[in-house]
């Protein structure tokens, strides 16, 4: 690589607050941000497995979490180009393995899937696609490796397996009911009709192999998680996947999360700090208590931050919490307990750029929301890996791990409301999330500021502050 | 008193983890064994290793041959037995009552018969067990193998290094009959992985808790081609001058040579395919922009947050600060700045970087004294008392290489002179101590 001439002078970025190296006034290259830059080149994800064996679940799944850690990601399920381009499904028949319209049809939609995945990879900045079919035929598998080697990507394969009569029929009953495709039919019908459907496949199905595929990258998923085999992980990024879809399981639980009670600070307008609880803030620790106690959650576990209104609201519960500094508040630099009106009067231009860019911006000896993201990853991933837990956090925080869990992406993600003495209660179900939220009767300052609609560094203080909510 | 509330990292393990090594002689188990315990030492969970081979070298003071492994050896057999009871007592005795999270028990462990052993022991005291088994069949590994740990081992002190091969791959022999490797279909309900062909796969069964998956990640990300780590830190820097710690301040003009000095040792090391990584602080960026190759911010990187005494001198902290100031003394690794962080926290916080270093290859890492302390630390295998006072100089780079069981140390000081930032820990940490008493020392500065 060849050199480039002597140190070049950095400027700081004002948004982010990162040094870039500049020639002639302009940023240069050469200089690359951990946690965007992961991937060198793009990685194409290719599920393998039996229909209701889970691959849309884990495809949907990992895409939304690869989106939130910050790598562009975006799935091609090739089940919904067939119903794009065949208007009406009409029975299993469609699958038969000597169909000749429709191993056509299904052809066509492969191909048509794999072309949007290279116009993504190659041409719209995606660092990840996840190729979800059932690719279950080495020959199929041989071509979209082909593919992905013509273009410059790296394969990584995730085949599900899965003998369980249970499971297979829970899974049809979870997210194949409710198909276009059965919209017709009784869940009798649909559910006869599934299992020929499955039963199209099961000759023709060659599992990866531990000698025939010893070549290829990928990680073979065994009883829903009970055992895996992975072979050859190449990079960083495949073995971040490797190591979330070791963690995630489909067990049926909750995660409900809240913030603290309302705190001394909070009544006065002022961010950050680290205040004890309100007289109101008090009485919600005690509601959430109560509510806790009458949803009656098997082995609830509960999650605190080191920041003492949190703690104060986990002490009401009476029950054992553990606490974790990662789950402290986004961290305001020199902006620390200022009102917004102060650090209008303050930091004019900060204030604005924030506004600009919420999502990105960093205070001042601060951090940012991408930040926040980077350093909650360990909380999701150990989410995952629980079953109920309640985490009582913080604004900020907790609009950064509901984003995860709804799939919101950066720039809704610092708008989300989370109210003071709020619960959101989350359940997985199908493919995604149920959100329940659940108010506890007691009062307290709204802290929400929405986007103003001037956002410009010379707008005057009354259009900064004309979406700050009222305070003392 | 109040009920369990630790912080998530010392909370990890519920009860204690038995790790059991399996496989055959010179397929690296000790070598798992070792950086496993350094690992989880470091992230905060008490580990310690047993293994089996050191107690029967401390009974059997003289080893003669292979002879003494052979099946049907009466008196080897007793032996050995005697002495995979021995450290399993020791483990007990490290998980029951010296409150050890987690024992890893280093021996082949080859047949079902002595898993099944050790499975009993560890459910009859209550702890979950691991297996972590090691497969290899390329003669070449294995040989490699046996030239990097077996021929300086003290059973073969007294032989040339051909006679020690030769009983080895005799040695190797006895326990081929009778070895049952991990099988999906028999050990269905162990929860266990199996590592084939150091790490090109790995099987993966019923991991049960949050410490067998940190476990397994880390087990899938160590490799062993050889390559070197270089940490530094920035070049000096204005602040370094004036004796205030933190803040994002700019190279000072000897900080800038060194970075250029930097930048011809890294040329002349010729350096195949070197990543180079830095904080996102000013200091250390201008240290890579000499380089000219490429590299990658790490905010975690980042120096340790002082929090109010950000770009304080010692003695101001002495003079605003001094409980807090007596207190960093007392304990320096727990301690935390107020609105600021702990040698503890920056740990937490550095644990990608180590799981990163650990999948790369050759790295050179860019950063600051209380960091480049931590990651010292782990590779150094130096306890928490110790970490916050590794001397980390300026200028000086320190080249790090994997051998046998452990890592190679050089430094190189780049021969630009820089203040010194190191201050020991002095001998009053008392919270009434003298003002004289906490700065005596203080490294001197403008």
């Amino acid at each position: 690589m060849a050199a480039a001439p002597g140190a070049r002078e950095l400027t700081q970025n004002p948004l982010q607050k990162t040094w870039e190296p500049y020639d002639n006034g302009l940023p240069a290259g050469h200089s690359a941000q951990r946690g965007v830059c992961m991937t060198n080149c793009p990685t194409l994800i290719v599920m393998v497995g039996l229909p209701a064996r889970g691959k849309t679940y884990i495809s949907k799944k990992l895409t939304r979490y690869l989106n939130w850690i910050g790598v562009p990601t975006k799935e091609f399920n090739v089940g919904q180009y067939r119903r794009d381009l065949v208007k009406k499904y009409k029975s299993f028949e469609f699958f038969l393995p000597d169909n000749e319209e429709g191993l056509k049809i299904r052809k066509q939609c492969a191909l048509a899937a794999l072309n949007d995945v290279r116009q993504y990879l190659s041409e719209e900045n995606g660092h990840v696609a996840v190729f979800d079919a059932t690719n279950t035929t080495r020959e199929r598998r041989e071509t979209i490796y082909k593919f992905g080697e013509e273009n410059g990507y790296k394969t990584f394969f995730v085949e599900s397996v899965c003998v369980d009569p249970e499971v297979i029929a829970a899974n049809i009953v979870q997210v194949k009911l409710g198909s276009p495709d059965y919209v017709d039919c009784s869940n009798d019908e649909a559910t006869e009709d599934f299992m020929k459907r499955i039963e199209c496949y099961k000759n023709s199905y060659e599992t990866l192999d531990e000698t025939l595929d010893k070549d290829l990258s990928y990680i073979k998923i065994m009883d829903v998680g009970r055992s895996y085999l992975v072979n050859r992980v190449m990079d960083h990024i495949q073995s971040r996947i490797v190591y979330y879809l070791m963690n995630i399981h489909v067990t049926p639980r909750s995660i409900y999360l809240c913030r603290h009670g309302e705190s001394e600070l909070n009544l006065k307008g002022r961010i950050g700090g680290d205040p004890g609880l309100s007289v109101r803030g008090k009485e919600f620790a005690k509601s959430l208590s109560q509510f806790i106690n009458e949803q009656n959650i098997k082995d609830l576990k509960v999650w605190t931050s080191q920041m003492k209104r949190t703690i104060q609201t986990a002490e009401a519960l009476g029950v054992p919490y553990e606490q974790w500094k990662v789950l402290n508040e986004i961290d305001a630099g020199v902006c620390e307990e200022m009102t917004y009106e102060e650090i209008q009067e303050n930091y004019p231009l900060e204030f604005a750029l924030r506004d600009q860019d919420k999502y990105r911006y960093r205070y001042p000896k601060g951090e940012s929301y991408e930040d926040l993201v980077q350093r909650l990853e360990p909380v999701i991933m150990e989410l995952e890996r629980q079953e109920n837990v309640l985490v009582i956090c913080h604004q900020a925080v907790m609009r950064c791990l509901l984003a995860y869990f709804l799939d919101k992406p950066a720039e809704q993600l610092p708008y989300l409301k989370c109210p003071l003495h709020t619960v959101l209660k989350l359940t997985p179900v199908a493919y995604g999330c149920k959100v329940e939220s659940i108010f506890l009767n007691v009062e307290a300052v709204n802290t929400h500021r929405d986007k103003p609609e001037n956002v410009d560094i010379s707008r005057p203080t009354e259009d900064a502050l004309v979406t700050v909510p009222a305070h003392h």
